[in-house]
């Protein structure tokens, strides 16, 4: 029997795209091409937040879409039912996006006509926070129904994000989600979240949303000066 | 499903050094996963029988040691290590500020492995 030898590997497996993403960053940069990534579980709603934003923006930021779904093109279709550009992934069986399947993406899209292009990852709160896409601003969905205690659940998710935003919030009434609770939890692991309250629903809270949008697509702008 | 993408990165990066190094088998990898990671132990070495079938790595354990979560005091600065499940609840050891910057605690890091 042969002897049994050690190699010094010394490599972190998330190296390869925390460089590609790192790239697609700095492309966008280039063409001053804003790219923001959508998280949350399924359903808590990523399309709807998509659609909810198409009128805020009109005539004032030009928006595509990446939209990541398992096996299916619905979420891309409602998008550009609603005259924005969307390119669909098939991600198969894989549970989130990374910076590799991103670039795929971008490449199908002009981005150079565009200010802001939006992600729809995967539903999931687990894998999308370990994968970064090369996003420049990382945007995370808590809906009412899921409730306040995620923050304790999914740390990384809440940790790596710039904004949460609870959806929903038309069924506070009905349930026993503790606002100030969430907002405790969430900022302990990250204090430099900002958090806002929107239902996709009725319309609640959404010019907040199109405010901090707005905000950070002029800041991204000027950052290029 | 969560634990599929990570241990195919692994395998991938166990395969590019076994075969740099003429291996004829991978016996052990050594692991290092931040204790922030919510994939479970079983569930990669599970899926990583699955896809190592056939390959220089088949039947290679995975040894893998957990780190911890390290983080730094916004307000002094310390570091200190956290616990993971009373991170929204962190007080610094030094001055008893709340707020921190993670520092380590999520990475999947190959250290070395034993092959033959
Ligand atoms: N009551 C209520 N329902 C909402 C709200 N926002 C979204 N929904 C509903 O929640 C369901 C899921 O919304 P989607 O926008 O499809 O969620 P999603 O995150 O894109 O879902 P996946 O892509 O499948 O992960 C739909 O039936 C929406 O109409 C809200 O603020 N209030
Ligand atoms: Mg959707
Ligand atoms: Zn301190």
């Amino acid at each position: 029997m042969e002897n049994v030898r050690l190699i010094e590997v010394k490599e972190d497996i998330l190296s390869d795209n925390i460089k590609l993403a790192g790239e697609v960053r700095e492309r966008l940069r280039g063409t001053q091409t804003m790219l923001l990534n959508l998280m949350s579980s399924p359903g808590s709603g990523k399309t709807s937040l998509i659609l909810q934003t198409v009128e805020g923006l009109a005539g004032k930021v030009r928006f595509g879409v990446i939209e990541a779904d398992i096996d299916s093109t619905v979420d891309a279709e409602k998008v550009t039912a609603r005259g924005i550009p969307a390119i669909q992934l098939r991600t198969g069986g894989f549970c989130h996006l990374d910076a590799t399947m991103v670039t795929q993406g971008i490449d199908a899209m002009d981005v150079s006509e565009l200010d802001l292009v939006i992600i729809e990852n995967v539903g999931n709160l687990v894998c999308p926070a370990e994968f970064d896409t090369g996003a420049h601003k990382n945007i995370m969905i808590l809906s009412v129904p899921e409730g306040d205690d995620k923050p304790l659940k999914y740390p990384l998710m809440f940790s790596i994000c710039d904004l949460l935003l609870i959806n929903k919030i038309d069924y506070l009434s009905l349930s026993d989600f503790d606002m100030s609770a969430l907002r405790e939890r969430a900022l302990a692991l990250n204090p430099r979240l900002t958090i806002l309250e929107v239902s996709c629903k009725t319309g609640a809270g959404i010019e907040g949303w199109i405010d901090w949008l707005n905000g950070e697509v002029e800041t991204f702008k000027n950052m290029e000066e | 499903m969560h634990e599929l993408p990570i241990t195919e990165s692994i395998l991938k990066i166990v395969l590019k050094h076994a075969r740099a190094n003429s291996v004829h088998k991978v016996m052990t990898v050594h692991l290092r996963i931040g204790k922030l990671s919510d994939l479970e132990d079983e569930w990669i070495q599970r899926y990583f029988d699955y896809l190592s079938k056939g390959t220089l790595a088949e039947e290679a354990k995975l040894k893998i040691e957990r780190t911890p979560v390290i983080v730094r005091c916004n307000a002094c600065s310390e570091s200190y290590e956290a616990d993971v499940k009373n991170l929204n609840d962190l007080t610094c050891t030094a001055c008893g500020g709340k707020e921190y910057t993670l520092i380590s605690g999520r990475e999947y890091y190959i250290k070395n492995m034993e092959v033959q």
